[in-house]
């Protein structure tokens, strides 16, 4: 594997591998004092960020310290971005730099993709920490890791993705991937929040959360960004939150396994109750340790694990 | 005294070769001829059609001359068997005002390869919100007024505008895309544009001006024309419109004709086009349509633009393609060779019907004595490579890039004049 572009085709195989690999790096880290394998010693990695993050930035640099690498964090203000510069000699100034593998977040769809074709001809690898309302594969990732500690094998599992799929990266890389697994996904939102063309994804489509949830083994919440709040897809907040909210009587329908994840940052009382998101059922911040050590399995697979296999 | 003799051609593609003598810009024998003075185009049994017309080209001049100019544009549309073309309004300035149009057809003289017709805008700035003054710019020539790129989107002004230009007798084409529904739009709103994350560019926005306006052209009895016809529902709303007697034409694109919204898949922008490449059933119903004069012509849209606004991220990047110098190809393999148009069929789409709805006398006529001599020589049997770099654009973004295509054009004759043989422009 040279990039980690998209969950999309992704073969079962390989994520199973980078899953197993993420689950080999927690157990070894797990207790250590010192959490840093010298694996990735000597490689470089940037991480270009052209919207804002707290969590994917900081999961990946912390995955690039404890794997050894020199992480170098470039974002859009404060850089030769905000001058100008096009994203294609950014990248390309980024690589003639040193960079082995370049981690962008970018608001355009494909510009992951369109950052690999441009950097085909040297040796950086490119992760995609998502691209506007395309894909975020180490996010569906982390989930998947996440749901594996809790529900074991993924095959014949039922989870239900909840909230604005239109707009969400996550969901579409959770789609490709859960599937790939084995999962049966079911998706749940008003129909203005469900991209056209849905009804041909392997998928269920739902727009009764209630009906679904006995029968779920996971459920995925979605947040509904505030932009969306005003742009029509919805009547309002409340009427939202009274038909795909997760509360306390939701939670109560779903089996007693069945594991709640969000992949933040969390509107408390809109999509997720606030008692919901502090039980022990949510998994919410399970996803965010294991997605340093998914992220860690990525870089090893991505940066060491070609050299070692060579 | 300028006398030109095309040997061996076959006018439509029909019947024995034949000699065609030109003298002083107007057919003046066909058959067997004789002239020791003449210049010779040896035509090689080539199909001869008359000179195609464009109805939708953007030349770039003034303002983005760094992209085309009315000089390198002429030169791809003669190369493109073209002798007219129609340069689109949103130049920097616009062209909506006499200074401008005037402008640039002064440089189309200059340039003198091709026709160049300017397209006046519809409204001041193409803001849609006051109109331009028709009349004015009417008065120096134009034809056709246009706020392509944008859309009239206010029907008031739509109404006032078809109202208005009825006096004029000139038509206005209509970029047909209802704004709010294409707020911050992508690509064609379906399964392909799901997948990639691109915002969605709906076919029922393109649909619903279409609609609307015909209503309204009927409503106040004028003339329209709708650019670049994406969707079968379109086809759907012409065919419709067109049984009640509106007075409405349309063109089609060629690479609405070839390309599908598959072409997407590596989010490589020389591919992002507005209205933006839709299915497969839509490009069979766009071909099915033209075929039965539902739409009329095939206009390029030609839009040439700079490296650093195509080769970037999708959403960044400008929309638009290069037409002038595939078209004829284009429409070869998606009509001729699928056998829903012969070359009569070719004439009428991409000469006759362009020539006829701007309202041209001296284009789009019958080969015949007495004509003017605006002709084009095809090859149809030759097959060549597109490269964007040997275009004569000053831009490169062809989305036909290293594809193989039939026919070519042997020869442009405007007026008389040879503008460009074997692929070159003569000295």
């Amino acid at each position: 594997m040279r990039h980690l572009l998209s969950t999309e085709g992704i073969d079962p195989a390989d994520a199973t591998a980078i899953l197993d690999t993420a689950a080999n790096l927690k157990q070894s880290l797990e207790g250590r004092e010192v959490r840093k394998l010298p694996t990735l010693r000597g490689r470089t990695v940037i991480t270009m960020f052209y919207e804002n993050s707290t969590r994917t930035r900081v999961s990946f640099e912390i995955a690039g310290k404890w794997m050894s690498a020199d992480v170098v964090n470039v974002s859009s203000s404060g850089s030769s971005v905000s001058k100008g510069e096009s994203l294609r000699d950014t990248a390309l100034t980024l690589a003639a730099a040193g960079a082995d593998c370049v981690i962008v977040r970018h608001p355009a769809s494909g510009a992951a993709h369109r950052l690999a074709d441009w950097l085909k001809h040297t040796g950086t690898s490119v992760v995609n920490a998502g691209d506007g309302m395309h894909e975020h594969p180490t996010q569906a990732l982390l989930d998947a890791a996440t749901l594996r500690e809790r529900l074991g094998d993924l095959r014949d599992r039922r989870i239900a993705i909840v909230g604005d799929v239109l707009h969400s990266r996550v969901a579409r890389s959770n789609v490709h991937l859960l599937t790939a697994l084995g999962a049966h996904v079911t998706l749940v939102a008003p129909p203005t929040l469900l991209p056209s063309g849905v009804e041909r994804w392997p998928v269920t489509v739902s727009h009764d959360l209630d009906a679904d949830l006995p029968s779920q083994d996971a459920v995925m919440l979605l947040r509904v960004q505030a932009e969306r709040m005003h742009g029509g897809f919805f009547p309002s907040a409340r009427e939202y939150s009274i038909a795909y909210g997760l509360n306390e009587r939701r939670l109560a329908l779903l089996p007693d396994h069945a594991v709640v994840l969000h992949p933040g940052p969390m509107l408390r009382g809109m999509e997720i109750a606030s008692s919901v998101a502090d039980s022990p059922r949510a998994a919410i911040t399970d996803q965010v340790r294991n997605g340093v050590h998914v992220r860690m399995a990525v870089l090893y697979h991505l940066l060491a694990h070609e050299e070692e296999t060579a | 005294m300028n006398t030109l003799i095309i040997r061996g051609v076959r006018p439509y593609g029909e019947g024995d070769p034949v000699d065609v003598l030109v003298r002083d810009g107007v057919i003046a024998e066909i058959g067997d001829v004789e002239d020791d003075d003449a210049e010779v185009i040896d035509g090689d049994g080539a199909v001869l059609l008359p000179g195609f017309v464009d109805l939708h080209t953007h030349l770039r001049e003034p303002g983005r001359e760094d992209t085309e100019t009315i000089e390198t544009g002429s030169r791809a549309a003669a190369l493109g068997g073209y002798t007219a073309v129609f340069a689109m309004a949103n130049t920097d300035p616009v062209a909506d005002n006499a200074v401008v149009v005037e402008h640039v057809a002064r440089r189309g003289r200059e340039v003198g390869l091709v026709d160049v017709h300017p397209v006046g805008a519809v409204t001041v700035g193409l803001k849609g919100e006051k109109l331009a003054e028709l009349g004015t710019m009417a008065k120096t020539g134009v034809r056709v007024f246009s706020d392509d790129g944008h859309c009239v989107h206010d029907p008031l002004i739509m109404r006032r505008a078809l109202e208005y230009s009825k006096a004029l007798d000139v038509v206005v084409a209509q970029h047909a895309e209802e704004p709010r529904l294409t707020v911050g739009a992508q690509a064609h709103e379906g399964e392909q544009a799901s997948r990639l994350g691109l915002q969605g560019w709906p076919a029922a926005a393109e649909e619903a001006i279409v609609a609307r306006d015909c209503l309204l052209a009927k409503q106040v009895d004028a003339r329209l024309h709708v650019c670049h016809v994406s969707t079968s529902g379109t086809a759907d709303v012409l065919a419709w419109a067109k049984a009640r007697g509106t007075k409405v034409s349309a063109e089609v694109t060629p690479h609405h004709l070839l390309l599908t919204d598959e072409r997407l898949e590596t989010y490589d922008p020389v591919n992002k086009v507005n209205p933006p490449l839709r299915t497969g059933d839509d490009v069979q119903a766009l071909r099915r349509a033209l075929a039965e004069g539902v739409i009329d012509c095939v206009a390029t849209d030609h839009a040439p633009h700079a490296v650093q606004d195509k080769d970037c991220e999708w959403s960044a990047a400008r929309p638009g393609m290069l037409g002038l110098q595939t078209a004829l190809s284009i429409v070869v393999e998606t009509m001729v060779e699928t056998d829903l148009l012969d070359w009569r069929g070719v004439a009428r789409v991409m000469s006759e019907r362009p020539a006829a709805i701007a309202g041209l006398p001296d284009q789009g006529r019958p080969i015949e004595v007495g004509e003017p001599a605006n002709l084009v020589l095809v090859d149809p049997g030759a097959r060549w490579t597109v490269r964007g770099a040997e275009l004569a654009s000053i831009s490169a973004n062809t989305p036909f890039e290293g594809m193989e295509l039939p026919a070519r054009v042997v020869a442009t004759v405007l007026r008389g004049r040879v503008t460009a043989t074997s692929g070159r422009i003569p000295a």
